[in-house]
């Protein structure tokens, strides 16, 4: 079965409640024939690993715009280890400065998009990640 | 990116209680994974442990926010809660939007709650091929309640009865009158009837039409009915109702299993069970030899559909 659907869960962590955004990426996800888990706006990284595991999930995206991705995106990869989420590629997305993008990627958030990415990139991105190690 | 696992072992630790590997399990039950018939002859051994309650209904009527509540009121008595929600794949891209969890979230963390999103994956009703078998992993896992989300089809959403115990059929005080209420299709399968959003406006009505409704056949000097459905408002906003809705959720459980009407609802659903396998073996198996050749034949009306047909299912 490897034409079998891949399931990415979209999360919003943190507090602001802006997530149009989040919103486009799971429409392209959807439209691309992923299939799309949205948590919604305000959550805390433990009921985003809690999700993750749940739902069984190939990649997590995380999406913020607040500026705590260097607290938050850590935290959220760190507890989906914890729970041995160990191969479940986790990116981001929302207003990340570039200088923090090398820290991140240390934290094991593998890739952030910024501002402006098309969408189509998002998915090659996901596509070329997960159907190859699949 | 499928990890190895020993399914005797990852049994054993879905039995234990353990969440990543119930998941694991779910992943590999709903993709059919080759190991899938494995997992499920065991976890068959389930089958029948927990009360399976359908929530189906009117896309909006409330059917996620309503299950939040009742997971809050099973959570409150200790019982353990799986839930399975069920929401379209796209015919066009395959993809899907799995929205119901986001109703939830606040349980998310309850290690006495498991929550799965499942895309309907092509199947019409409302429901999804491999229901069953994700069915019986929650069970295995220990849960006493299993909480089923159905696509929101509306009228003719009558998978449900052959998949559930006991069927919840959430409407709202907008939904129509009672002649709306009068249609075949899935007002006939509830169990229990509730008027979500009670908070709204009309909701006596509303109450009033459904009750209407029900009641019209008895006129008709039918014997009565061993269960009567009963009509609950609740507002899944404000939670009121929500206690209401779980006694009669406990008075048809115990019902089913007093009167013997049970034992004959779980045979129905293995009955079902096993056609939803042969479907899909039977199926697939004749839909993967038809060639580009035989589409060919039939362009060229060398032979027609029929023909073709008997002859791919008989290979």
């Amino acid at each position: 079965m490897t034409d079998k659907p891949l399931r990415i869960l979209v999360a919003k962590p943190g507090l602001d409640g802006h997530d149009r955004g989040a919103k486009v990426i799971v429409r392209a996800l959807r439209d691309a024939g992923f299939e799309v888990i949205y948590t919604g706006i305000r959550q805390t990284p433990g009921m985003i690993a809690a999700a993750a595991l749940q739902e069984g999930v190939d990649a997590v995206g995380l999406s913020l715009l607040s500026g705590a991705h260097m607290t938050l995106f850590p935290e959220i990869v760190k507890l989906l280890r914890k729970k041995g989420l160990k191969d479940v590629l986790v990116f981001g997305g929302g207003i990340i400065p570039d200088e923090d993008m090398p820290k991140l990627r240390k934290a094991g958030v593998d890739r952030v998009f910024g501002p402006g990415t098309p969408l189509s990139e998002i998915v090659a991105y996901l596509n070329g990640k997960l159907r190859v190690a699949a | 990116m499928p990890r190895k696992a020993d399914p005797t072992d990852l049994i054993k630790r879905v039995r234990r209680g353990d969440h990543a590997a119930a998941s694991r399990a779910l992943s590999l039950v709903v993709d059919e994974d080759a190991s899938s018939e494995t997992l499920a002859k065991e976890f068959f051994k389930s089958a029948g442990s927990a009360q399976k309650i359908g929530v189906c209904g009117p896309p909006g009527a409330g059917k996620s926010t309503l299950t939040g509540r009742l997971i809050g009121h099973y959570r409150k008595l200790k019982l353990k809660v799986g839930v399975l929600a069920v929401d379209p794949s796209s015919s066009i891209s395959g993809g899907a939007f799995l929205g119901d969890r986001l109703r939830i979230m606040e349980h998310a963390t309850d290690p006495g709650v498991f929550i799965r999103s499942l895309a309907s994956r092509g199947m019409i009703g409302g429901l999804t091929h491999t229901i069953f078998g994700a069915i019986h992993v929650l069970e295995a896992l220990g849960c006493g309640k299993i909480l089923i989300e159905t696509v929101g089809t509306g009228q003719d959403e009558v998978d449900i009865a052959s998949v559930a115990d006991t069927v919840v059929y959430v409407t709202t005080p907008a939904m129509g009158d009672e002649i709306q209420a009068m249609k075949a299709g899935a007002m006939e399968i509830g169990d229990v009837f509730v008027v979500n959003k009670a908070d709204l406006a009309g909701k006596d009505k509303a109450v009033a039409d459904l009750k209407g409704a029900l009641g019209l056949g008895r006129s008709a000097g039918q014997a009565p009915r061993a269960w009567e459905p009963p009509v609950v408002a609740t507002s899944a906003l404000n939670g009121d109702g929500v206690a209401e809705l779980g006694r009669e959720l406990d008075a048809h459980w115990k019902h089913l299993r007093d009167s013997g009407e049970g034992r004959e609802r779980l045979k129905r659903q293995h009955a079902t069970e096993l056609q939803f396998w042969i479907q899909r073996r039977v199926i697939k198996t004749a839909l993967d030899r038809v060639t580009d050749k035989s589409l060919e034949a039939l362009l060229s009306h060398k032979i027609d559909p029929a023909s073709l047909g008997r002859r791919l299912l008989r290979n």
